[in-house]
Protein backbone atom coordinates (compact mmCIF):
# COMPACT_ATOMS: atom_id res chain seq x y z
CA UNK A 1 0.00 0.00 0.00
CA UNK A 2 0.74 3.76 -0.62
CA UNK A 3 0.15 6.65 1.37
CA UNK A 4 -0.26 9.64 -0.86
CA UNK A 5 0.45 12.86 0.33
CA UNK A 6 -0.52 16.20 -1.40
CA UNK A 7 0.14 19.41 -0.32
CA UNK A 8 -2.54 21.65 -2.40
CA UNK A 9 -3.89 25.44 -2.83
CA UNK A 10 -6.57 25.18 -0.14
CA UNK A 11 -9.46 26.26 -3.29
CA UNK A 12 -7.98 23.22 -5.45
CA UNK A 13 -9.77 21.15 -2.42
CA UNK A 14 -12.68 19.99 -4.57
CA UNK A 15 -11.29 19.43 -7.52
CA UNK A 16 -8.78 16.88 -6.00
CA UNK A 17 -11.62 15.63 -4.24
CA UNK A 18 -13.64 15.29 -6.90
CA UNK A 19 -10.89 13.45 -9.03
CA UNK A 20 -10.64 10.91 -5.78
CA UNK A 21 -13.88 9.88 -5.60
CA UNK A 22 -14.14 9.56 -9.78
CA UNK A 23 -11.04 7.17 -8.87
CA UNK A 24 -13.35 5.02 -6.24
CA UNK A 25 -10.65 6.51 -3.57
CA UNK A 26 -12.96 5.83 -0.23
CA UNK A 27 -11.88 8.44 2.08
CA UNK A 28 -8.99 11.23 2.87
CA UNK A 29 -7.53 12.97 5.46
CA UNK A 30 -7.12 16.90 5.39
CA UNK A 31 -5.46 19.41 7.69
CA UNK A 32 -4.27 22.74 7.23
CA UNK A 33 -0.37 23.69 7.29
CA UNK A 34 1.58 26.44 6.68
CA UNK A 35 4.91 26.35 4.21
CA UNK A 36 7.01 27.43 1.76
CA UNK A 37 8.48 26.84 -1.58
CA UNK A 38 9.30 28.44 -4.35
CA UNK A 39 6.67 30.71 -4.18
CA UNK A 40 7.92 31.99 -0.81
CA UNK A 41 5.63 34.41 1.10
CA UNK A 42 3.49 36.94 -0.07
CA UNK A 43 2.98 41.03 1.09
CA UNK A 44 0.12 42.06 2.92
CA UNK A 45 -0.36 45.80 3.84
CA UNK A 46 -1.79 46.85 6.75
CA UNK A 47 -2.69 51.10 7.35
CA UNK A 48 0.14 51.36 4.77
CA UNK A 49 2.74 49.13 6.66
CA UNK A 50 4.19 45.95 4.25
CA UNK A 51 4.14 43.03 6.02
CA UNK A 52 6.25 40.06 4.20
CA UNK A 53 4.27 36.71 5.13
CA UNK A 54 6.70 33.75 5.27
CA UNK A 55 4.33 31.31 4.96
CA UNK A 56 1.66 30.45 3.01
CA UNK A 57 -1.13 28.70 3.63
CA UNK A 58 -1.51 25.02 1.86
CA UNK A 59 -4.01 21.99 2.45
CA UNK A 60 -2.30 18.71 2.91
CA UNK A 61 -4.50 16.12 1.78
CA UNK A 62 -3.65 12.37 2.69
CA UNK A 63 -4.78 9.35 1.12
CA UNK A 64 -3.53 5.61 1.30
CA UNK A 65 -3.98 3.31 -1.91
CA UNK A 66 -3.32 0.46 -3.11
CA UNK A 67 -0.04 -0.29 -4.85
CA UNK A 68 -1.53 -0.99 -8.50
CA UNK A 69 -3.78 2.55 -8.06
CA UNK A 70 -1.23 4.98 -6.82
CA UNK A 71 0.67 5.74 -10.25
CA UNK A 72 -2.72 6.41 -11.39
CA UNK A 73 -4.01 8.31 -8.82
CA UNK A 74 -1.01 10.54 -8.10
CA UNK A 75 -1.70 11.78 -12.07
CA UNK A 76 -4.92 12.41 -11.24
CA UNK A 77 -4.58 14.44 -8.41
CA UNK A 78 -1.72 16.31 -9.68
CA UNK A 79 -3.85 16.80 -12.58
CA UNK A 80 -6.77 18.32 -10.35
CA UNK A 81 -4.61 20.51 -8.22
CA UNK A 82 -2.80 22.34 -11.13
CA UNK A 83 -3.13 26.01 -11.60
CA UNK A 84 0.25 26.79 -13.72
CA UNK A 85 1.44 29.11 -11.32
CA UNK A 86 3.51 28.75 -9.03
CA UNK A 87 2.38 27.37 -5.59
CA UNK A 88 0.73 24.65 -6.65
CA UNK A 89 2.33 22.65 -4.48
CA UNK A 90 3.95 19.07 -4.14
CA UNK A 91 2.65 15.53 -4.25
CA UNK A 92 4.76 12.49 -3.17
CA UNK A 93 4.62 8.91 -2.26
CA UNK A 94 5.58 6.75 0.86
CA UNK A 95 5.41 3.07 1.28
CA UNK A 96 2.99 2.00 3.90
CA UNK A 97 3.99 -1.25 5.94
CA UNK A 98 0.47 -2.27 7.31
CA UNK A 99 -3.16 -1.12 7.97
CA UNK A 100 -5.86 -1.61 10.40
CA UNK A 101 -9.76 -0.36 10.25
CA UNK A 102 -10.35 -0.07 13.82
CA UNK A 103 -13.61 -0.46 13.91
CA UNK A 104 -13.60 -4.68 12.28
CA UNK A 105 -9.81 -5.00 12.92
CA UNK A 106 -9.44 -5.98 9.04
CA UNK A 107 -5.85 -5.54 8.06
CA UNK A 108 -4.03 -4.49 5.12
CA UNK A 109 -5.58 -3.88 1.55
CA UNK A 110 -8.79 -5.11 3.20
CA UNK A 111 -8.80 -2.03 5.13
CA UNK A 112 -8.74 -0.07 2.29
CA UNK B 1 -39.48 72.43 36.34
CA UNK B 2 -41.29 71.43 33.02
CA UNK B 3 -39.19 69.37 30.74
CA UNK B 4 -39.24 68.24 27.45
CA UNK B 5 -40.39 64.73 27.15
CA UNK B 6 -38.77 64.10 23.38
CA UNK B 7 -36.02 65.62 24.48
CA UNK B 8 -35.54 63.98 27.65
CA UNK B 9 -36.34 60.42 25.72
CA UNK B 10 -33.92 61.45 22.90
CA UNK B 11 -31.09 62.15 25.22
CA UNK B 12 -31.24 58.97 27.31
CA UNK B 13 -31.41 56.93 23.99
CA UNK B 14 -28.42 58.56 22.80
CA UNK B 15 -26.66 57.94 26.29
CA UNK B 16 -27.20 54.55 25.69
CA UNK B 17 -25.76 54.60 22.26
CA UNK B 18 -22.78 56.70 23.73
CA UNK B 19 -22.05 53.88 26.09
CA UNK B 20 -22.29 51.21 23.52
CA UNK B 21 -19.13 52.78 21.50
CA UNK B 22 -16.75 52.13 24.39
CA UNK B 23 -17.23 48.19 23.62
CA UNK B 24 -17.09 48.68 19.77
CA UNK B 25 -13.77 50.68 20.71
CA UNK B 26 -12.61 47.20 22.18
CA UNK B 27 -13.16 45.93 19.35
CA UNK B 28 -12.17 48.29 16.65
CA UNK B 29 -8.75 48.08 18.80
CA UNK B 30 -9.05 44.34 19.75
CA UNK B 31 -9.20 43.29 16.27
CA UNK B 32 -5.82 45.16 15.51
CA UNK B 33 -3.50 43.58 18.06
CA UNK B 34 -2.25 40.66 17.88
CA UNK B 35 -4.06 37.15 18.88
CA UNK B 36 -2.03 37.12 22.96
CA UNK B 37 -3.19 40.41 23.73
CA UNK B 38 -6.46 40.90 22.56
CA UNK B 39 -8.08 40.31 25.94
CA UNK B 40 -6.11 42.49 27.56
CA UNK B 41 -7.07 45.42 25.22
CA UNK B 42 -10.73 44.62 25.43
CA UNK B 43 -10.20 44.64 29.20
CA UNK B 44 -8.48 47.61 29.55
CA UNK B 45 -11.73 49.13 28.12
CA UNK B 46 -13.98 48.00 29.87
CA UNK B 47 -12.23 48.23 32.60
CA UNK B 48 -12.41 52.08 31.90
CA UNK B 49 -16.31 52.24 31.89
CA UNK B 50 -16.43 50.43 35.52
CA UNK B 51 -13.35 53.80 37.07
CA UNK B 52 -15.30 56.31 35.12
CA UNK B 53 -18.74 55.30 35.91
CA UNK B 54 -17.97 55.72 39.24
CA UNK B 55 -15.86 58.79 39.45
CA UNK B 56 -18.03 60.52 37.73
CA UNK B 57 -20.81 60.68 39.49
CA UNK B 58 -19.20 61.08 42.61
CA UNK B 59 -16.32 63.72 41.61
CA UNK B 60 -15.64 64.25 37.75
CA UNK B 61 -19.64 65.29 36.66
CA UNK B 62 -19.32 68.14 39.62
CA UNK B 63 -15.85 69.23 38.45
CA UNK B 64 -17.07 69.76 34.68
CA UNK B 65 -20.09 70.87 34.98
CA UNK B 66 -20.40 72.23 38.45
CA UNK B 67 -20.87 75.92 39.56
CA UNK B 68 -17.42 77.55 38.42
CA UNK B 69 -15.10 78.32 40.85
CA UNK B 70 -13.95 81.74 41.97
CA UNK B 71 -14.98 82.46 38.33
CA UNK B 72 -12.14 81.93 35.94
CA UNK B 73 -13.91 79.53 34.49
CA UNK B 74 -10.81 76.25 34.91
CA UNK B 75 -12.49 74.06 37.12
CA UNK B 76 -16.28 73.49 38.78
CA UNK B 77 -16.94 73.02 42.35
CA UNK B 78 -17.91 70.33 44.20
CA UNK B 79 -21.38 71.74 44.61
CA UNK B 80 -22.77 68.10 42.43
CA UNK B 81 -20.62 66.01 44.50
CA UNK B 82 -22.05 62.62 44.87
CA UNK B 83 -25.12 63.99 42.48
CA UNK B 84 -26.58 66.78 45.13
CA UNK B 85 -28.40 69.74 44.07
CA UNK B 86 -30.26 67.30 40.93
CA UNK B 87 -33.04 69.89 40.94
CA UNK B 88 -31.08 72.86 39.77
CA UNK B 89 -30.03 73.61 36.25
CA UNK B 90 -26.59 72.43 35.17
CA UNK B 91 -24.89 76.14 35.49
CA UNK B 92 -24.34 78.37 32.66
CA UNK B 93 -27.18 76.81 30.47
CA UNK B 94 -29.79 79.42 30.22
CA UNK B 95 -31.92 81.97 28.32
CA UNK B 96 -31.65 80.44 25.13
CA UNK B 97 -29.61 77.65 25.80
CA UNK B 98 -31.62 76.43 28.52
CA UNK B 99 -31.56 72.53 28.87
CA UNK B 100 -34.93 71.08 28.51
CA UNK B 101 -34.00 67.52 29.86
CA UNK B 102 -33.62 66.88 33.64
CA UNK B 103 -29.74 67.55 34.90
CA UNK B 104 -29.71 63.66 35.57
CA UNK B 105 -29.95 63.27 32.09
CA UNK B 106 -27.34 65.86 30.98
CA UNK B 107 -25.10 63.64 33.94
CA UNK B 108 -25.72 60.66 32.00
CA UNK B 109 -25.17 62.00 29.12
CA UNK B 110 -21.87 63.31 29.88
CA UNK B 111 -20.66 60.15 31.82
CA UNK B 112 -20.36 58.55 28.56
CA UNK B 113 -18.16 60.97 26.70
CA UNK B 114 -16.06 61.13 30.18
CA UNK B 115 -15.71 57.06 29.85
CA UNK B 116 -14.47 56.76 26.21
CA UNK B 117 -11.87 58.90 26.19
CA UNK B 118 -9.53 57.69 28.45
CA UNK B 119 -10.70 54.52 26.68
CA UNK B 120 -9.30 56.10 23.43
CA UNK B 121 -5.28 56.02 24.69
CA UNK B 122 -5.41 52.26 25.16
CA UNK B 123 -4.88 52.21 21.30
CA UNK B 124 -1.43 54.28 21.75
CA UNK B 125 -0.04 52.04 24.33
CA UNK B 126 -1.31 48.51 23.10
CA UNK B 127 -0.05 45.40 24.03
CA UNK B 128 2.76 47.21 26.65
CA UNK B 129 0.72 48.70 29.97
CA UNK B 130 0.18 47.08 33.16
CA UNK B 131 -3.00 46.27 33.81
CA UNK B 132 -2.83 47.96 37.92
CA UNK B 133 -0.84 50.87 37.16
CA UNK B 134 -3.54 51.26 33.66
CA UNK B 135 -6.42 51.82 36.23
CA UNK B 136 -4.72 53.76 38.75
CA UNK B 137 -3.83 55.82 35.09
CA UNK B 138 -7.07 56.19 34.25
CA UNK B 139 -8.69 57.26 37.54
CA UNK B 140 -6.10 60.41 38.34
CA UNK B 141 -6.21 61.41 34.71
CA UNK B 142 -10.01 61.31 34.27
CA UNK B 143 -10.26 63.84 37.19
CA UNK B 144 -6.84 65.98 36.18
CA UNK B 145 -7.05 65.82 32.70
CA UNK B 146 -10.25 65.00 31.37
CA UNK B 147 -12.96 67.32 34.13
CA UNK B 148 -10.59 70.50 33.32
CA UNK B 149 -11.07 70.35 29.78
CA UNK B 150 -14.41 69.33 29.69
CA UNK B 151 -14.79 72.54 31.55
CA UNK B 152 -13.17 74.93 29.55
CA UNK B 153 -14.75 73.42 26.18
CA UNK B 154 -17.99 72.03 27.26
CA UNK B 155 -19.30 73.86 30.06
CA UNK B 156 -20.95 77.23 28.95
CA UNK B 157 -19.13 78.83 32.19
CA UNK B 158 -15.60 77.22 30.79
CA UNK B 159 -12.98 79.93 29.63
CA UNK B 160 -12.38 78.43 26.33
CA UNK B 161 -16.38 78.24 25.63
CA UNK B 162 -16.66 82.05 26.73
CA UNK B 163 -13.80 83.01 24.22
CA UNK B 164 -15.52 81.58 21.20
CA UNK B 165 -14.30 78.27 20.50
CA UNK B 166 -16.76 75.64 19.11
CA UNK B 167 -16.87 72.31 19.71
CA UNK B 168 -20.16 70.47 19.21
CA UNK B 169 -19.62 66.99 20.60
CA UNK B 170 -16.08 66.59 21.45
CA UNK B 171 -13.54 67.35 18.84
CA UNK B 172 -11.59 68.84 21.29
CA UNK B 173 -12.31 67.35 24.55
CA UNK B 174 -12.78 64.00 23.68
CA UNK B 175 -10.48 63.50 20.21
CA UNK B 176 -7.48 66.11 20.93
CA UNK B 177 -7.59 65.40 24.39
CA UNK B 178 -7.17 61.48 24.34
CA UNK B 179 -5.10 61.46 21.07
CA UNK B 180 -2.29 63.72 22.59
CA UNK B 181 -2.41 61.88 25.88
CA UNK B 182 -2.01 58.24 23.63
CA UNK B 183 1.45 59.86 22.02
CA UNK B 184 2.32 61.23 25.70
CA UNK B 185 2.18 57.87 27.43
CA UNK B 186 3.61 56.03 24.42
CA UNK B 187 6.53 58.22 24.68
CA UNK B 188 6.50 57.52 28.45
CA UNK B 189 6.31 53.65 28.22
CA UNK B 190 8.32 53.39 25.01
CA UNK B 191 7.79 51.23 21.58
CA UNK B 192 6.77 47.43 21.53
CA UNK B 193 9.01 44.94 21.76
CA UNK B 194 10.10 44.11 17.59
CA UNK B 195 8.58 47.43 16.23
CA UNK B 196 9.22 48.27 13.46
CA UNK B 197 11.30 45.58 12.91
CA UNK B 198 8.69 42.83 13.49
CA UNK B 199 5.58 42.63 11.70
CA UNK B 200 2.73 42.87 14.28
CA UNK B 201 -0.17 42.56 11.86
CA UNK B 202 -4.12 42.79 12.95
CA UNK B 203 -4.91 39.36 14.04
CA UNK B 204 -8.42 39.79 13.13
CA UNK B 205 -10.00 42.23 10.68
CA UNK B 206 -14.00 41.49 10.55
CA UNK B 207 -13.48 42.10 14.44
CA UNK B 208 -12.05 45.75 13.85
CA UNK B 209 -14.93 46.06 11.18
CA UNK B 210 -17.50 45.18 13.43
CA UNK B 211 -16.13 47.69 16.18
CA UNK B 212 -16.25 50.54 13.54
CA UNK B 213 -19.63 49.97 12.87
CA UNK B 214 -20.73 49.89 16.12
CA UNK B 215 -18.55 53.19 16.86
CA UNK B 216 -20.33 54.62 13.83
CA UNK B 217 -24.09 53.29 15.18
CA UNK B 218 -22.90 55.00 18.53
CA UNK B 219 -21.33 58.18 17.05
CA UNK B 220 -24.85 58.86 16.13
CA UNK B 221 -26.31 59.23 19.84
CA UNK B 222 -22.96 60.87 20.18
CA UNK B 223 -23.23 63.48 18.14
CA UNK B 224 -27.09 63.93 17.35
CA UNK B 225 -27.45 63.81 21.25
CA UNK B 226 -25.05 66.69 21.54
CA UNK B 227 -27.74 69.04 20.52
CA UNK B 228 -29.38 68.24 24.02
CA UNK B 229 -32.97 67.38 22.52
CA UNK B 230 -35.11 66.07 19.94
CA UNK B 231 -34.82 68.63 16.67
CA UNK B 232 -33.90 70.73 13.75
CA UNK B 233 -30.12 70.81 15.31
CA UNK B 234 -29.82 67.42 16.22
CA UNK B 235 -31.03 66.10 12.66
CA UNK B 236 -28.43 68.24 11.01
CA UNK B 237 -25.63 66.71 13.08
CA UNK B 238 -26.78 63.06 12.48
CA UNK B 239 -26.90 64.10 8.78
CA UNK B 240 -23.29 65.28 8.93
CA UNK B 241 -22.06 62.62 10.59
CA UNK B 242 -23.14 60.12 8.28
CA UNK B 243 -22.03 62.53 5.78
CA UNK B 244 -18.54 63.28 6.63
CA UNK B 245 -18.17 59.51 7.75
CA UNK B 246 -19.15 58.37 4.48
CA UNK B 247 -16.69 60.81 2.55
CA UNK B 248 -13.86 60.03 4.94
CA UNK B 249 -14.09 56.27 4.08
CA UNK B 250 -14.23 56.93 0.52
CA UNK B 251 -10.99 59.35 0.56
CA UNK B 252 -8.89 56.77 3.08
CA UNK B 253 -9.22 54.00 0.14
CA UNK B 254 -8.86 56.33 -2.36
CA UNK B 255 -5.77 57.72 -1.23
CA UNK B 256 -4.47 53.81 -0.58
CA UNK B 257 -5.41 52.83 -4.37
CA UNK B 258 -3.84 56.40 -5.44
CA UNK B 259 -0.39 55.86 -3.79
CA UNK B 260 -0.09 52.21 -5.95
CA UNK B 261 -1.93 49.52 -3.17
CA UNK B 262 -5.25 48.63 -2.86
CA UNK B 263 -7.87 49.80 -1.15
CA UNK B 264 -8.04 47.74 2.18
CA UNK B 265 -10.79 46.80 4.47
CA UNK B 266 -9.08 47.90 7.17
CA UNK B 267 -8.49 51.15 5.27
CA UNK B 268 -12.31 51.14 5.05
CA UNK B 269 -12.81 51.18 8.45
CA UNK B 270 -10.02 53.57 9.54
CA UNK B 271 -11.51 55.66 7.18
CA UNK B 272 -15.22 55.70 8.71
CA UNK B 273 -13.75 56.48 12.08
CA UNK B 274 -11.33 59.16 10.94
CA UNK B 275 -14.39 61.00 9.66
CA UNK B 276 -16.48 60.51 12.71
CA UNK B 277 -13.90 62.26 14.47
CA UNK B 278 -13.24 64.79 12.44
CA UNK B 279 -17.70 65.76 12.16
CA UNK B 280 -17.67 65.61 16.20
CA UNK B 281 -16.80 69.43 17.04
CA UNK B 282 -18.17 70.50 13.29
CA UNK B 283 -21.74 68.67 12.96
CA UNK B 284 -24.45 71.06 14.49
CA UNK B 285 -22.39 74.18 13.11
CA UNK B 286 -21.66 73.10 9.37
CA UNK B 287 -23.81 72.79 6.68
CA UNK B 288 -23.33 69.37 4.40
CA UNK B 289 -21.40 70.71 1.90
CA UNK B 290 -19.04 71.60 5.00
CA UNK B 291 -19.51 68.03 6.15
CA UNK B 292 -18.42 66.25 2.99
CA UNK B 293 -15.01 68.59 2.86
CA UNK B 294 -14.18 67.48 6.27
CA UNK B 295 -14.79 64.35 6.18
CA UNK B 296 -13.06 63.57 2.75
CA UNK B 297 -10.42 65.95 3.83
CA UNK B 298 -9.90 63.37 7.55
CA UNK B 299 -9.78 60.45 5.12
CA UNK B 300 -7.16 61.29 3.54
CA UNK B 301 -5.14 63.52 5.99
CA UNK B 302 -5.12 61.23 8.32
CA UNK B 303 -4.11 58.30 5.94
CA UNK B 304 -1.28 60.15 5.18
CA UNK B 305 -0.38 60.89 8.87
CA UNK B 306 -0.52 57.04 9.78
CA UNK B 307 2.95 57.26 8.40
CA UNK B 308 4.62 59.96 10.70
CA UNK B 309 4.93 57.78 13.48
CA UNK B 310 7.58 55.30 11.52
CA UNK B 311 9.14 58.82 11.06
CA UNK B 312 9.49 60.03 14.38
CA UNK B 313 10.07 56.65 16.06
CA UNK B 314 7.24 56.62 17.82
CA UNK B 315 5.08 53.50 18.29
CA UNK B 316 1.21 54.70 18.64
CA UNK B 317 0.67 51.44 18.19
CA UNK B 318 -3.03 51.95 16.43
CA UNK B 319 -2.65 55.11 15.29
CA UNK B 320 -4.75 57.07 18.25
CA UNK B 321 -2.35 60.25 17.48
CA UNK B 322 -3.23 59.94 13.32
CA UNK B 323 -6.57 59.58 13.55
CA UNK B 324 -8.08 60.81 16.80
CA UNK B 325 -5.61 64.01 17.66
CA UNK B 326 -5.04 64.68 13.76
CA UNK B 327 -9.14 64.12 12.58
CA UNK B 328 -9.66 65.73 15.72
CA UNK B 329 -7.43 69.01 14.47
CA UNK B 330 -8.60 68.72 11.13
CA UNK B 331 -11.94 68.86 12.13
CA UNK B 332 -11.97 71.81 14.93
CA UNK B 333 -10.05 73.89 12.38
CA UNK B 334 -12.41 73.28 9.56
CA UNK B 335 -15.23 74.97 11.65
CA UNK B 336 -13.17 78.06 11.43
CA UNK B 337 -13.53 77.86 8.14
CA UNK B 338 -16.63 76.06 7.21
CA UNK B 339 -19.35 77.38 10.28
CA UNK B 340 -22.29 78.45 9.15
CA UNK B 341 -24.81 80.63 11.53
CA UNK B 342 -27.90 79.14 9.32
CA UNK B 343 -27.16 75.38 11.17
CA UNK B 344 -25.67 76.86 14.50
CA UNK B 345 -23.03 78.60 16.39
CA UNK B 346 -20.97 81.73 14.46
CA UNK B 347 -19.84 82.06 10.99
CA UNK B 348 -16.65 81.17 9.70
CA UNK B 349 -14.31 82.42 7.21
CA UNK B 350 -16.27 80.77 4.23
CA UNK B 351 -19.31 82.46 5.61
CA UNK B 352 -18.50 86.16 5.98
CA UNK B 353 -17.26 85.31 9.63
CA UNK B 354 -13.67 86.16 9.25
CA UNK B 355 -10.80 84.97 10.68
CA UNK B 356 -12.48 85.08 14.43
CA UNK B 357 -13.60 81.86 14.83
CA UNK B 358 -10.81 80.26 13.05
CA UNK B 359 -8.21 81.74 15.63
CA UNK B 360 -10.74 80.62 18.68
CA UNK B 361 -10.52 77.06 17.10
CA UNK B 362 -7.08 77.53 17.03
CA UNK B 363 -6.49 78.49 20.27
CA UNK B 364 -8.73 75.50 22.10
CA UNK B 365 -6.62 72.96 19.56
CA UNK B 366 -3.24 74.03 20.97
CA UNK B 367 -4.22 74.91 24.34
CA UNK B 368 -6.28 71.42 25.09
CA UNK B 369 -3.14 69.48 22.88
CA UNK B 370 -0.82 70.99 24.98
CA UNK B 371 -2.16 70.77 28.30
CA UNK B 372 -3.13 66.88 27.70
CA UNK B 373 0.10 66.10 26.15
CA UNK B 374 2.06 67.36 29.26
CA UNK B 375 -0.37 66.36 31.99
CA UNK B 376 -0.22 62.86 30.51
CA UNK B 377 3.38 62.47 30.55
CA UNK B 378 3.78 63.81 33.89
CA UNK B 379 1.30 61.22 35.22
CA UNK B 380 2.55 58.48 33.24
CA UNK B 381 6.55 59.05 34.51
CA UNK B 382 5.09 59.00 37.59
CA UNK B 383 3.14 55.76 37.96
CA UNK B 384 6.47 54.80 35.79
CA UNK B 385 8.36 55.79 38.51
CA UNK B 386 6.56 54.42 41.42
CA UNK B 387 4.33 51.54 40.53
CA UNK B 388 5.83 50.58 36.74
CA UNK B 389 3.61 51.52 34.03
CA UNK B 390 5.15 48.41 31.44
CA UNK B 391 4.82 44.95 31.78
CA UNK B 392 7.98 42.80 32.39
CA UNK B 393 9.63 41.52 28.99
CA UNK B 394 8.58 37.84 29.55
CA UNK B 395 5.73 39.16 30.02
CA UNK B 396 4.66 40.70 26.97
CA UNK B 397 6.23 38.05 25.18
CA UNK B 398 4.15 35.67 26.07
CA UNK B 399 1.14 37.96 25.77
CA UNK B 400 -0.73 40.10 27.74
CA UNK B 401 -4.09 37.87 27.90
CA UNK B 402 -2.22 34.96 29.89
CA UNK B 403 0.54 37.02 31.93
CA UNK B 404 -2.10 39.96 32.91
CA UNK B 405 -5.58 38.12 32.86
CA UNK B 406 -4.89 34.02 33.00
CA UNK B 407 -7.06 33.56 29.93
CA UNK B 408 -6.91 33.33 26.51
CA UNK B 409 -9.05 34.22 23.81
CA UNK B 410 -9.53 31.32 21.34
CA UNK B 411 -9.80 28.00 22.22
CA UNK B 412 -11.36 25.88 19.47
CA UNK B 413 -9.68 22.72 19.10
CA UNK B 414 -6.93 23.93 20.91
CA UNK B 415 -8.95 22.77 24.50
CA UNK B 416 -8.87 19.51 23.38
CA UNK B 417 -5.22 19.28 22.25
CA UNK B 418 -4.10 20.96 25.44
CA UNK B 419 -6.10 18.96 27.99
CA UNK B 420 -4.61 15.82 25.84
CA UNK B 421 -1.27 17.31 24.91
CA UNK B 422 2.34 16.47 27.54
CA UNK B 423 1.35 12.26 28.53
CA UNK B 424 2.84 11.01 31.42
CA UNK B 425 4.36 13.14 33.92
CA UNK B 426 2.65 16.83 32.92
CA UNK B 427 -0.44 15.78 32.82
CA UNK B 428 -0.35 13.28 36.31
CA UNK B 429 1.23 16.83 37.42
CA UNK B 430 -2.25 18.68 36.08
CA UNK B 431 -4.96 16.26 37.82
CA UNK B 432 -2.85 16.16 41.10
CA UNK B 433 -2.79 20.33 40.67
CA UNK B 434 -6.22 20.76 40.19
CA UNK B 435 -7.21 18.11 43.31
CA UNK B 436 -5.02 19.02 45.83
CA UNK B 437 -3.47 22.68 45.19
CA UNK B 438 -6.28 24.54 43.38
CA UNK B 439 -4.74 27.74 43.69
CA UNK B 440 -2.10 27.04 40.97
CA UNK B 441 -1.80 29.69 38.65
CA UNK B 442 -2.70 29.32 35.14
CA UNK B 443 0.71 30.31 34.17
CA UNK B 444 2.24 27.75 35.94
CA UNK B 445 0.27 25.17 33.87
CA UNK B 446 0.91 26.99 30.81
CA UNK B 447 4.82 26.29 31.40
CA UNK B 448 3.79 22.97 32.40
CA UNK B 449 2.42 21.76 29.18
Amino acid sequence: MKLIVAIVKPFKLEDVRNALSKADVKGMTVSEVQGYGRQSGHTEVYRGAEYQTQFVPKLKVEVVVSDEAATEIVDLMVEAARTDKIGDGKVWVVNVEDLVRVRTGERGADAL
Amino acid sequence: MHYNSGDTAWILASSALVLFMTPGLAFFYGGMVRSKNVLGMLMQNYVVIGIVSIVWVFLTYSMSFGTDWGGYGIIGTLHFFGLAHMTQAVPGYTGASAQTIPPLVFVIFQMMFAVITPALITGSTADRLRFGPFVVFVLIWSIIVYAPVAHWVFSPTGWLFKLGAEDFAGGTVVHINAGAAGLAVAMVVGKRKGWPKEPMPPHNVPFVLLGAGILWFGWFGFNAGSALGANVLSANAFVNTNTATAAALLGWILVEKIRGGKSTTLGAASGAVAGLVAITPACGFVNVVGATIIGLAAGVICSLAISLKFKVRLDDALDVGGVHLVGGITGALLIGFFGTSTIGGVNGLFYGGGLALLGHQAIAVVVVGIYSFVVSWILAKIIDKTMGLRVKDDDELEGMDTSLHAESAYEFGGSLLRSLSGSGSSSAHLSVASKEEPIVSTRKIGEIL
